[in-house]
């Protein structure tokens, strides 16, 4: 009957399985560079929104507690001051733009992929682990927020002008910890937008990233807290701290002051290197850990 | 290798009870779809079908039991499972980023297909699916019956061997649901083995060559359309459309309505185990005046015969008979005792 002549045909549209087998890694890491490239593609035709977004804020920042604030701290007097706050301020934007940029990079998009209309189906239908979709969103959240960290160099340049300084001698280790610092913050993302429904996201901005972002040692420096102790510890759970203060480490100049003895160059101290990459490492597998197992529990049930 | 087994679908004592759920959503499941088949899950709303299909897609753990895709076991090996198959789900899941046309080859892209072959064939499904001037669109401009379009030609992308349909035509409108009978009975023919689910019983009549019925976690049936209408005890019905000389006019217009001497003739008849009349469509002109009479009995075409002189007996004129078989709905509220909706 209709079963006979339906099956010698079954070689007409040849599954593909059948026409080409692949390996299962092979079929894995193509739809892991498709996936990337399908979010790379989606950023790069909204570039623009995406640069505004990034820039607007560091951008009021940088003039306003860069420019405008020193001037009228040194008005008063010439302390050195407002030379002293823009050299530790410019590692903190970097840090918290890099960071956020990340986080909101993760964030947002796998709200509303997780929300009701499940856009984010199609891809966990394609030839991989699920877990693979996860790893795909942090590896391009990430890269988003080294893109955000690093146009802030230019920007602060022609905002900050003769203020700004940076060291030349630790473009490595800048590098390297603006990496992890991204690689923090879209882990953190991942974490909070599995956790988060969409119906919650003002929350989101309210209780989540406000608190993350000033207790970030983004606008002060961890050593300086000393006289505030259990806020200096607190800010301590907070992974940005370690970023903002890694960043301080191999960006800041020793720092010259007029003093009424003479000249005097100083290091603003900053935690150590062991404590800052540890405190990102921990963060960064915790949270990655954390936020896989939140993914696969929304995305499988 | 596994591939070579001729079940494309087998579902083995599936259970899925999801966490905090009073009863189980899939309760002890089994069927098998053959290569090259179209196999019909027909279920009222909460049936367990969608998770069913979502077992046999890789998005569902089942809490027991075994799902086979082409040979493939779905839960242990979930990568090849999913390269064989595609999925058009109940409700839009289209990825709202993208352009209707790159929805389609990034479909591909995830999949492996080359790029000249996904462009080639995301271009010929657009254009065969009505949607080739619409391909630059972003999905906000999209309309319902669109998008569920884009996702069959996005399902097909891929080649897959298996496809599963999750009520496809629902919120398409009559013309665009013929077009889809059609092309879901064209895929068939190319080889494509067909899942689908649908509350429609026509359409599983239509499309399935077997269907199993479900309610509540439970395949309650599972046979060929035809073999599934003779479970209705009482096999047959004899319909006749009969003109009547006046009084069926004089009840027409309203006055006390008296039973007819055809229908008490006709309840008379030995070996009709129930006779119906049923009212004339008032807004059909084309049955004014007539009456149609539905006889159920064991082998209601025995009863041609005398039905036929008692008609005449009666004055009336038979304008149409003919012999209905118990339909897919009859069967559904046989077995489950309530309507589909
Ligand atoms: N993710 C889930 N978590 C908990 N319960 C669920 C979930 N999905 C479905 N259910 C429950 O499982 C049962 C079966 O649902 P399912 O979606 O499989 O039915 P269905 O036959 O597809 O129904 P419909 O015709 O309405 O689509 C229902 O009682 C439903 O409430
Ligand atoms: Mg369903």
């Amino acid at each position: 009957m209709a079963m006979l002549d339906v099956t010698p045909q079954a070689n007409g549209t040849a599954p593909q399985a059948a026409r080409k087998p692949r390996s299962h890694a092979r079929m894995a890491w193509t739809a892991f560079m498709a996936i990337l490239r399908r979010d790379i593609v989606v950023t790069a035709r909204d570039f623009i929104p995406f640069l505004l977004q990034v820039l607007v804020q560091p951008l009021f920042f940088l003039f306003i507690f860069g420019k405008v604030l020193p001037n009228l701290a040194n008005s008063g007097t010439s302390s050195g001051f407002g030379n002293t706050f823009t050299v530790l301020l410019l590692p903190g934007i970097v840090a918290l733009t890099s960071f956020t940029t990340a986080l909101q990079g993760v964030t947002l998009p796998l709200v509303l992929d997780l929300g009701f209309a499940r856009e984010i189906d199609d891809r966990l239908q394609s030839p991989l682990p699920v877990s693979l979709v996860a790893v795909e969103k942090v590896v391009f959240a990430a890269m988003r927020g080294i893109i955000g960290g690093t146009v802030i160099f230019p920007l602060a340049y022609l905002i900050l002008g003769n203020s700004f300084q940076v060291r030349t001698d630790a473009i490595p280790q800048l590098i390297g910890t603006l990496v992890l610092v991204a690689m923090a913050g879209a882990t953190v993302g991942l974490t909070i937008g599995t956790l988060v429904k969409p119906e919650q996201i003002s929350l989101l901005f309210a209780l989540i990233l406000t608190p993350l972002l000033f207790t970030g040692c983004t606008y002060y420096n961890w050593s300086g807290l000393s006289s505030i102790k259990w806020f200096q510890i607190v800010t301590l759970f907070n992974p940005l701290t370690y970023g903002s203060e890694g960043l301080r480490k191999f960006m800041m100049p020793p720092i010259t002051v007029t003093t009424p003895a003479g000249p005097q160059s100083f290091t603003i101290p900053t935690l150590d290197a062991q404590w800052i990459f540890l405190g990102l490492g921990v963060a960064i597998v915790a949270f990655f850990l954390i936020g896989l197992q939140t993914f696969r529990r929304r995305v499988v049930s | 290798m596994a591939q070579l087994t001729d079940n494309a679908i087998e579902v083995i004592d599936l259970v899925k009870h999801y966490p905090k759920a009073p009863v189980n959503a899939v309760d002890g499941v089994s069927f098998t779809a053959r290569r090259g088949e179209i196999f019909g899950l027909l279920g009222p709303n909460g049936a367990g079908k969608t998770t069913t299909i979502g077992v046999l897609t890789t998005s569902v753990v089942p809490t027991s039991g075994k799902a086979l895709i082409m040979g493939h076991d779905v839960t242990a090996d979930p990568i090849g499972t999913k390269q064989l198959i595609a999925i058009v789900p109940q409700q839009s899941n289209l990825d709202r980023s993208l352009r209707a046309r790159d929805i389609l080859t990034f479909h591909a892209a995830y999949h492996g297909v080359p790029r000249r072959e996904r462009n080639a064939r995301a271009d010929a499904l657009l254009a065969e699916m009505g949607l080739a001037d619409r391909a630059k669109e972003k999905l906000t401009r999209y309309s319902g019956g669109m998008g569920q379009r884009l996702m069959i030609a996005r399902a097909l992308m891929h080649s897959p061997a298996v496809l599963f349909l999750d009520e496809p035509t629902n919120n398409l409108d009559p013309q665009s649901r013929l077009f889809l009978w059609e092309r879901i009975q064209q895929m068939n023919r190319e080889g494509l083995t067909i899942l689908l689910t649908t509350h429609d019983m026509l359409e599983a009549d239509q499309l399935c060559q077997r269907i199993a019925i479900m309610d509540h976690g439970k395949v309650l049936a599972l046979d060929t359309p035809d073999e599934l209408k003779k479970i209705i005890p009482g096999g047959t019905s004899l319909e006749l459309r009969v003109a009547l000389p006046q009084p069926a006019l004089v009840s027409a217009t309203g006055t006390a309505r008296e039973e007819s001497g055809l229908l008490t003739a006709l309840r008379a008849l030995p070996g009709a185990d129930k006779v119906d009349e049923i009212a004339a469509d008032p807004n059909d002109p084309a049955q004014e005046g007539i009456t149609r009479y539905r006889l159920y009995g064991q082998d209601a075409g025995t009863l041609t015969a005398p039905a036929l002189q008692a008609v005449s007996a009666n004055g009336g004129e038979l304008r149409d008979l003919h012999l209905a078989r118990p339909s897919l709905e009859d069967v559904f509220i046989y077995l489950t005792g309530r309507n589909l909706r």
